[in-house]
């Protein structure tokens, strides 16, 4: 989230759309209804289905899963051509006036460059002009063709309120009373907030439809304001955190990169990572990049990371492809090339697409190790459930570990929630039985390995046996320990250049923020953007002061949030060109003729004059892009492409199927159905009486939500012959599975293209081991194929049939 | 936001709510307890997003075992109230008339508290049901028979007997955390302040804000329900159509007592009076039949007199 979840109390209009935060995100939903409630401020859904959000909300729109960027492309379209516009944002604070290269093109739903043999895009035209002295050309008029403005206005062109309709299914009279809704928080006293989640990301383009809303929010000047932003609503307790902490195989933590093999060297890897301005006098926050990276390895390898061996740089592992996602390791696995996994506290075959191609997977593992609290189903894939999970144990010679770990409640640390907020918490129970903390495992594998590296040696064993361990008990790592480590502290004393009686940083003590890290190797950060959580102030993630100065939402003094405590990121966009708050109800910091000050820590170097310093430092150019260059694998704008399995052709590029540039393993293409064979265009979620496959363990849980089941129209039961609550079967081309029907109003067919699209709802909670009934999940049927950016799997958007059938025999 | 109440202090302190406080007793009388602030529990339907919080927070604070059901084609689980579930959300999915715009009407269904309980009136065990000044109506299990006439009194349907041990179940309005200054459990669990809980009094102010804020949407029959047909009950709905109870899975119109009920009480009051002296003096079962449960002042005084005379 750009900005927390008390301050959506502060907005006038929420979009919920790519998610459904009532269902999903009940707690966090309670600042909607606060905002509802005693601001007038109005909801409105957009969702294939009517959700629980909807079923709160002043307007709903349905719209058919996979064409979001159709219908915010259109809105876009809406705001260009009616003029509603926030000028001043736009002009003074994003990408609008910069001249794009020459040579670059958008046409029939591809951009220049394209290669179909590799499904990707030479994207060397995907750029903006730079003139001789190294800065943006920039048309100040917006006059010039091809200036990011322009040719976006072009790019949007096509999706008219009559293109969205037939693309969407959504009724035109209610696409519009969207876009009329949605456009007027371009005044600058009006805001509105996007809330989304999977719905949006859970798509072969998914990191484009989230591009879509941001786009259009900064085309309002709804970025970096109270009650406005781009607020993604995290799926699962601390995955905010995970990625914080740059559990993926191409992050380091603090959203730094793992080097590639072609960056052999620290100075190649720094050479394309330090940003130089491209705009006169911006501050290209990111050229602080090589503090950060010093200094986080400075706390891996301690003593054995110096400057002559470049801060041990070659211990960095250099990836080969572009990132070891979790579908590219079940493809590896399924190929046999990965023979052992740890799987740490999720549950893959329920969780990932094509369940037959993940128990194929599992089964030619050697071993596999699994750290859960809870039996799961990953951990019993070898074991038969009748139809549940129809395998054959004796064919199966996986070697399984199972290892008993401890759930939050039973130990302590901090959970990152999706504002960004560090909140500390303390154990309310000892752990049952033999569980273990996860700290406490990894600690025992680590040292293990150490041992056997420094008793039989081994190749490349030093950054195994020169890893920094610090810890009073090396077996047991406590939570404050990592904490501490994390927020960096002073490995050397540095005094001031000028006096050197003057200590500025002195040794042994806790950094204050990540202002104070440095290259030189004097100070250690395990992760920069954590920098000030646990400084010498104490731990102030357990901090617990909800008062408010102003009733403004910030509630700056309980826990932390990163980055330095900041509540709302790009805060300096809150006010105008001159440092004035757009709206002075809604003042967040502004300029008084010196510093930036106000109620949130500045986004911004506090002597940054308004006049000259961007508000978005972290982009070189200090603005905010409408069009990202050459950074994104689909495109500088986003195209509605069509999921891979789609019940009608591509009304803006008929001939491109899916998006044309996401991944495709061999063999999987071919598992992909089409409509003549698979009619009926199916959707996964969350329900509300669950989380993921925890709950179902949970016997209140189970009992309000005890049974799997599926969502139709009235219309496609009575086609089908459905009762509501008769069973019926559902199939896609990789799988089969029996629920139970629920048949609704909450569900219609929607007129795309002009035929009638129906919609199979499938919720994933069940499976085959817990307190509910036994039952199935999405995965069995769905997709194996990601987001082109960032590979999370088409969940939402997928081909199915569907038939009445008589219950199992009891 | 209705200010939450403050979390409850580790020191004891003495119970806000006890035998005291005891306004009505079935089948019998008592001493008219120590007055006590009105309360209520009030659901606004509009913020309500039916996550079913309540639902497990009820079972989980009165450590009630619902069976694992099954799904009969809705989102309403189990499919009605059980003698574990005292409480429950049901799901409608109703077409506005003059929208043609779906509406998915969600109700938390459970126990009323009736300033007039039928339950409580058509209670023959004394004891069995009981009312204290602040408005809770709780069921006492001890003295409970299960003879089931508390079903029969009730306009909402909502007390559930259990045939293996011969009680009857229903919402306490969590009165053993109401006897330590907390609200309801439910109340606690709601995400949204769907429930909020605090003296009546509040409450109906608070709805006020809120109709307003429905009628300023559009929904121009907004408004409390807190039916006259059983003097008002200490469990209030803030509804979007509030002309039309009905569509909200059933919920009363105007819900009155069974004229059953009724007729009963009225026709043995006068042989309840007479009771009343012999069930304090001698403590006759049978006599609770037939007990009043609307005394008079001087019937009270009457009963305390001989109370006192006793001891």
């Amino acid at each position: 989230m750009t900005n927390s979840w008390t301050d959506i109390k502060n907005t006038d209009l929420v979009v919920i759309m790519g998610g459904n935060a009532a269902e999903a995100h009940p707690c966090g939903f309670k600042w909607v209804t606060e905002a509802k409630a005693n601001r007038g401020a109005k909801l409105i859904v957009v969702d294939p289905r009517y959700t629980r959000s909807a079923s709160v909300a002043d307007l709903y729109a349905p719209i058919r899963q996979g064409t979001d960027i159709a219908f915010l492309l259109g809105v876009i379209n809406y705001c260009i051509k009616n003029d509603k516009v926030q000028w001043e944002y736009v002009k003074a604070f994003t990408s609008a006036p910069y001249v794009v290269k020459a040579g670059f093109k958008y046409e029939d739903g591809l951009f220049d460059g394209y290669d179909e043999t590799k499904r990707d895009y030479n994207r060397s035209n995907w750029d903006l002009e730079i003139g001789p002295d190294g800065n943006l050309v920039v048309d100040e008029t917006l006059q010039n063709p091809r200036c990011v403005w322009n040719m976006m206005k072009a790019h949007v062109a096509e999706y008219t309120p009559e293109m969205v309709s037939r693309i969407c299914g959504t009724p035109k009279d209610k696409f519009l009373k969207v876009c009329e809704m949605i456009a007027a928080t371009s005044a600058k006293d009006k805001v509105m907030t996007s809330m989304y989640a999977l719905g949006w990301t859970q798509h072969s383009k998914g990191s484009q439809n989230i591009r879509g809303m941001a786009m259009l929010q900064l085309l309002l000047g709804n970025i970096g304001v109270r009650g406005g932003g781009m607020n993604a609503l995290r799926g699962h307790s601390n995955i905010q955190g995970l990625t914080d902490i740059g559990l993926m195989s191409n992050l380091i933590p603090g959203y730094m990169t793992i080097p590639t093999e072609r960056e052999a060297t620290f100075d190649t890897y720094m050479s394309t990572r330090g940003f130089k301005p491209l705009r006169p006098g911006q501050m290209s926050f990111f050229q602080n990049y090589k503090k950060f990276f010093v200094s986080f390895q400075k706390a891996m390898w301690a003593s054995a990371a110096t400057a002559e061996n470049n801060w041990a740089y070659d211990y960095l592992p250099k990836l080969d492809v572009p990132a070891y996602d979790v579908l590219r390791a079940f493809e590896l696995m399924h190929q046999g090339k990965m023979n052992g996994y740890i799987c740490q506290g999720f549950n893959p075959l329920m969780s990932f697409p094509n369940r037959k191609k993940m128990t194929a997977a599992l089964s030619k593992l050697k071993y596999l190790i699994t750290m859960d609290p809870l039996e799961t189903e990953t951990a019993r894939f070898w074991e038969n459930h009748g139809e549940y999970n129809d395998v054959d144990p004796t064919k199966i010679q996986t070697e399984v570990i199972q290892l008993p770990s401890t759930c939050f409640a039973e130990d302590e640390g901090a959970l990152v929630n999706s504002g960004r907020w560090l909140q500390w918490h303390w154990a309310g129970a000892t752990p049952p039985g033999e569980a273990k903390l996860d700290s406490w495992i990894m600690a025992q594998i680590h040292l293990r390995l150490k041992a056997l590296y420094q008793k039989e040696g081994g190749a490349f064993a030093e950054p195994i046996t020169n890893l920094h361990w610090p810890y009073k008990d090396p077996n047991d790592p406590s939570p404050e320990e990592l904490a501490k480590e994390l927020n960096g502290y002073v490995i050397e004393t540095v005094t001031d250049p000028n006096d050197p009686t003057k200590i500025v940083l002195e040794k042994g003590k806790q950094v204050v923020g990540f202002g104070v890290l440095r290259d030189d190797g004097k100070t250690a950060c395990g992760n920069w953007i954590y920098a000030g959580s646990f400084n010498e102030a104490g731990n102030n993630m357990a901090r617990r002061d909800n008062s408010d100065v102003d009733d403004t939402g910030a509630f700056s003094k309980w826990a932390f949030s990163w980055p330095a405590n900041r509540r709302i990121l790009y805060n300096r966009a809150s006010a105008d060109v001159n440092g004035k708050a757009w709206d002075p109800s809604r003042k967040l910091i502004e300029w008084d003729g010196t510093k930036w000050a106000g109620y949130d820590v500045p986004d911004i170097a506090p002597g940054a004059k308004p006049d000259v310093v961007g508000p978005f430092i972290m982009n070189p150019e200090g603005t905010a892009r409408f069009f990202t260059r050459g950074l994104m694998r689909d495109g500088p704008f986003p195209v509605h492409y069509e999921p891979f399995e789609s019940p009608v052709a591509n009304a803006v590029a008929p001939k491109v199927r899916g998006n044309p540039a996401a991944r495709v393993f061999r063999g999987d293409m071919e598992q992909f159905g089409d409509a003549k064979e698979f009619p009926y265009a199916a959707t996964s979620y969350r329900l509300t009486e669950h989380f993921h496959f925890w709950t179902k363990h949970v016997q209140p849980n189970a009992v309000v939500q005890p049974e799997f089941f599926v969502e139709i129209s009235e219309q496609l039961a009575q086609e089908k012959g459905v009762k509501s609550g008769g069973w019926v079967r559902v199939w896609s081309k990789r799988g089969s599975i029996k629920a139970k029907a629920v048949v609704t109003k909450r569900i219609v067919p929607l007129i795309c293209d002009g035929k009638p699209i129906h919609i199979v709802g499938i919720p994933l909670h069940w499976g085959f081991t817990g307190a509910a009934k036994k039952g199935f999940g999405p995965n069995s049927l769905t997709p194996y194929v990601g987001d082109a950016n960032i590979e999370t799997p088409e969940y939402k958007a997928f081909l199915v049939d569907i038939e009445s059938i008589s219950g199992p025999v009891a | 936001m209705y200010p939450p109440l403050p979390n409850p202090t580790v020191t004891p302190s003495a119970p806000k709510l006890s035998d005291k406080n005891l306004m009505r007793r079935s089948a019998s009388t008592v001493p008219q307890g120590e007055s006590m602030q009105q309360v209520a529990k009030l659901i606004d339907t509009s913020k309500c997003i039916g996550c079913k919080a309540c639902q497990t927070a009820c079972l989980e604070w009165n450590n009630l075992r619902e069976e694992v059901g099954v799904n009969a084609g809705s989102y309403t689980n189990p499919h009605d109230l059980t003698t574990a579930s005292w409480t429950l959300m049901r799901f409608t999915e109703w077409v506005n008339p003059e929208t043609q715009d779906l509406e998915w009407l969600i109700r938390k269904d459970g126990c009323m508290h009736c300033a007039d309980p039928g339950c409580l009136k058509a209670c023959p065990s004394p004891g069995a049901i009981v009312q204290y000044t602040n408005g809770i109506v709780d069921f006492v299990k001890d003295n409970c028979i299960g003879c089931g006439y508390c079903v029969k009194g009730c306009p909402f349907n909502i007390p559930r007997i259990s045939k293996a041990e011969g009680k009857a179940y229903k919402c306490s309005l969590c009165s053993d955390r109401v006897a330590v200054g907390q609200g309801p459990a439910c109340a606690k669990a709601c995400p949204t302040q769907a429930i909020v809980f605090g003296p009546k009094e509040d409450m109906k102010k608070h709805a006020e804000g809120r109709i307003k804020d429905l009628k300023s949407r559009g929904y121009k029959n907004a408004g409390l329900y807190d039916p006259p047909g059983v003097g008002g009950t200490h469990v209030m709905y803030v509804l979007h159509h509030a002309d039309k109870p009905q569509i909200y899975a059933g919920l009363p119109n105007n819900p009155v007592i069974s004229p059953l009920v009724e007729v009963w009480k009225g026709a043995v009051k006068y042989a309840g009076l007479a009771a009343i002296g012999a069930v304090a003096a001698l403590g006759f079962l049978h006599h609770a039949v037939s007990g009043p449960n609307r005394v008079s002042r001087e019937d009270e005084e009457a009963a305390k007199r001989l109370a006192e005379g006793k001891s």
